[in-house]
């Protein structure tokens, strides 16, 4: 798929409706060299982002963080600090801005709820039996619920991967379909979790579903298998969401998450979606990092360019 | 909007001299009649450097010194201490790497990002590669004992000046011949930098030797009865005239000159990764590539996404300051040049085809194309048929496998091209049809020290690179 024009825009929620005509649709996709799309991301990150563009694109960058922890060591008291660290990343600079949102398990949000109230920050909780998807779908849609209920706006769920590399694409649509039901009003993002995909070409087909289903971000990694995001899966995954709006008019936000721990690789990322997507998805809403420990990294790059120096990472906050 | 801010390379790693001698016998000399010329910075036409212009004397001691060497010091000695000094040179060229690529973008108008990650990495790759096959010269294939073959003749383009200067210069030494090379007179300086690298190298006086000039200076050392080898790169005209000179001599002869490659895109090609492809085989360099991808071949039932790809990738393209380390296009290498790319153009335009560039601002001083496309190109287009060696795709569609082996080998040149498919199958059976003597399947301009290069037809004869780039300069 490439672009098209918007007047030949097409509905393909359509293909769900089969799986003959979902496989075919999905089999049909043009394929991704691999040696190609990672020369490609290899080189959009040699790109040179200096002085005022750096400091723009730190700022845009800890808009975009989705400020994560999911652990099983998780209290109530851990998430609200990670909250309050959400609202205020830089204590020392009433100016840094808030990051994008907190992405905890279901069992946290009410107590991250608490904390986020009243404030433009995100409240994202993974549910669906994250990280593996292995639970009955009643529990899964449940759990889901559960999320909503507590207080989460977004709702990262896992796909199931069993059922996407048996080739059921009709199962996993139609899981994806009523976990976007069960989330009502609150935002979906659909993990790939490309790491256990094998292929590229895998990405870019479980991209397509995810979004025929009606995901409106689709993310990388759930950060709990070895391989989480890299440079080029995020590539075949903007690809993905610049083909879906040239050809249905709906945009798609992308979310890598895992790996991502320092600014320049941060940076190197948001040119890929600069000179991949455009800049219709350089913005909180349509581009985020799922990170723990990037966020500092940015804060203490950002501090640099405006004072000259590096402060100690005893000035930033461990929460 | 995401605008970069300017990321200048520093002009200031690299020491450019007002001016330059020739490199013979180890030394810098200045011409013997004194003559010189000015190599210019193609981007801000500001003057670099003066350099001297070698006339038929300065020639005669050159191959002088060459032939002595060969005789008294590098014909003689093991392989594996010719080997040594090869190693030496190719960590040379790493450790002052930036300074080589900073000077051959100032020189050449390249942008700084392919003199850094292309030219100077490949040129000390063939390096490493050649010196390892100087002391292993009996496993090559040629024999049990081959001999060198004497004094070789270099001539090399404008286009990859290092790049082009490591492809002649390594194997011809790793063979054990000694060599007198000619840079092209718009970008000589790298060359002079490698004569100091050489000496920095300690290598033996006369092994190499430059000698700077333009058509007259090439034309007296080719022609020179004291060589017993030549190798050019360049036009197909030179290499006629070349061709030409040397018949009836006892000089050995390799030739890589033009091409019109075309790259087949199949309907069931990788879109993303052809559209790099193709924007890849024909701006790299802006198009001064003699094995770019300048035909576009595109089965027209994918035609017109492929277009809208392409034309949306274009836009993308940073043409400008060759020293930014952003800058994805950079300057036309000559006047003249800009001045031929100007003809061919408007001369599509008056056969009919369609023409479109991004937008772009070019700099006001220097030589500058926009990044072009031709569509609606039929094979009787100039732009179809003519080497343009610039930034200007011909855009041509086909309908079936067959129809595009024909359009593709419907040239006089065959020096490479382009397949485009997921299809296994198809790769091999369209590379199986191709005349042209580099295939390259979902992928374009890649090099390697170990994989021969060459034409056939027009595109010249020989190949380096390689095992079989030894055959040249060994007599077998």
């Amino acid at each position: 798929m490439t672009a098209t024009t918007t007047s030949d825009r097409s509905d393909l929620s359509e293909l769900g409706r089969s799986e003959a005509s979902l496989r075919a649709f999905l089999h049909g996709l043009p394929g991704v060299d691999q040696v190609g799309a990672e020369q490609r991301a290899a080189m959009l990150g040699t790109r040179s982002i200096k002085t005022t563009a750096k400091a723009w694109a730190i700022d845009l960058a800890i808009r975009m963080v989705d400020l994560t922890t999911l652990e099983g060591a998780d209290t109530p008291g851990k998430v609200r600090a990670l909250a309050a660290k959400a609202l205020r990343p830089d204590p020392a600079d009433p100016g840094c801005p808030s990051v994008a949102a907190v992405c905890v398990y279901p069992a946290m949000v009410e107590h991250v709820a608490e904390v986020l109230r009243g404030s433009d920050v995100h409240l994202a909780s993974v549910a669906t039996a994250f990280p593996s998807g292995q639970a009955p779908l009643a529990v899964r849609l449940a759990d889901t619920e559960a999320a909503v209920a507590a207080g989460a706006d977004e709702i990262d769920m896992v796909i199931n991967r069993g059922a996407f590399l048996a080739g059921r694409y009709g199962e996993v649509h139609d899981e994806i379909v009523a976990v976007k039901a069960a989330c009502g009003d609150a935002h979906l993002k659909v993990i790939l979790e490309t790491g256990e995909l094998g292929t590229y070409d895998n990405v870019r087909r479980a991209s397509w579903l995810a979004m025929i289903a009606g995901g409106d971000f689709i993310k990388t990694s759930t950060g709990k298998v070895p391989v989480a995001a890299t440079p080029p899966v995020t590539l075949v995954m903007l690809e993905a969401v610049r083909d879906f709006r040239a050809l249905t008019g709906r945009q798609i936000g992308v979310k890598p998450a895992g790996g991502i721990r320092n600014t320049k690789e941060a940076i190197k990322y948001l040119v890929m979606v600069n000179e991949t997507a455009g800049a219709d998805w350089l913005d909180p809403d349509w581009f985020r990092f799922g990170a723990s420990s990037l966020l500092n990294d940015l804060l203490m790059q950002r501090t640099k360019l405006r004072t000259g120096s590096y402060p100690g990472p005893d000035y930033f906050t461990l929460d | 909007m995401f605008e970069y801010a300017p990321a200048p390379e520093s002009r200031s790693v690299v020491e450019i001299r007002a001016s330059y001698g020739l490199f013979i016998d180890g030394r810098f000399v200045d011409a013997a009649d004194g003559a010189a010329f000015k190599s210019v910075n193609p981007a801000t036409e500001e003057v670099l450097a003066s350099v001297a212009e070698a006339g038929a004397a300065d020639v005669d001691a050159a191959v002088a010194a060459a032939r002595t060497a060969y005789e008294r010091v590098w014909g003689p000695m093991p392989g594996r201490d010719r080997a040594k000094y090869l190693f030496r040179i190719a960590r040379l060229i790493q450790e002052r790497g930036r300074e080589l690529a900073v000077l051959e973008t100032l020189d050449n108008g390249k942008p700084i990002r392919e003199a850094r990650d292309t030219d100077i990495p490949l040129a000390a790759a063939h390096f490493f590669y050649y010196a390892g096959w100087a002391d292993k010269l009996t496993h090559a294939g040629f024999g049990a004992d081959p001999r060198p073959l004497g004094v070789a003749a270099q001539v090399i383009p404008w286009n990859f000046p290092l790049l082009m200067l490591a492809w002649k210069i390594a194997p011809a030494l790793a063979a054990g011949n000694t060599v007198v090379l000619k840079p092209a007179e718009t970008t000589p300086l790298t060359a002079l930098l490698f004569a100091e690298i050489c000496a920095q190298a300690d290598l033996p006086a006369g092994v190499v030797n430059i000698v700077t000039g333009a058509g007259e200076t090439g034309r007296a050392l080719v022609e020179h009865p004291g060589v017993d080898k030549v190798a050019f790169t360049g036009s197909t005209e030179v290499g006629r005239a070349i061709a030409r000179s040397v018949a009836g001599t006892r000089k050995k002869l390799t030739l890589e000159l033009g091409g019109k490659a075309a790259n087949i895109v199949y309907d069931d090609a990788p879109i993303d990764q052809a559209v790099e492809g193709i924007v890849n085989g024909i701006f790299f360099n802006q198009g001064h590539v003699c094995c770019a991808g300048s035909r576009l071949l595109v089965q027209e039932s994918v035609a017109e996404p492929v277009l809208a790809a392409l034309k949306r990738r274009m836009a993308q393209l940073r043409v400008g300051d060759p020293l930014d380390k952003n800058t994805d296009v950079g300057a036309i290498n000559s006047a003249a040049q800009l001045e031929r790319i100007r003809e061919l153009s408007d001369a599509g335009d008056a056969e009919g085809a369609q023409r479109w560039s991004p937008e772009c601002e070019l700099p006001e001083r220097g030589f500058w194309f926009a990044p072009t496309i031709f569509t609606g190109v039929t094979q009787a287009h100039r732009i179809a048929r003519e080497e343009i060696f610039g930034p200007v795709l011909s855009v041509l569609t086909f309908r079936t496998p067959a129809e595009a082996i024909e359009k593709a080998n419907n040239t006089p040149y065959g020096l490479s091209a382009g397949v485009w498919s997921e299809k296994g199958s198809r790769i091999l059976w369209t590379a199986d049809r191709l005349r042209a003597g580099v295939v390259w399947a979902n992928t374009f301009n890649k090099f390697d020290p170990t994989s021969p290069f060459g034409g056939y037809k027009e595109s010249g004869y020989g190949r380096e690179g390689g095992r079989h780039g030894l055959e040249a300069y060994l007599d077998v």
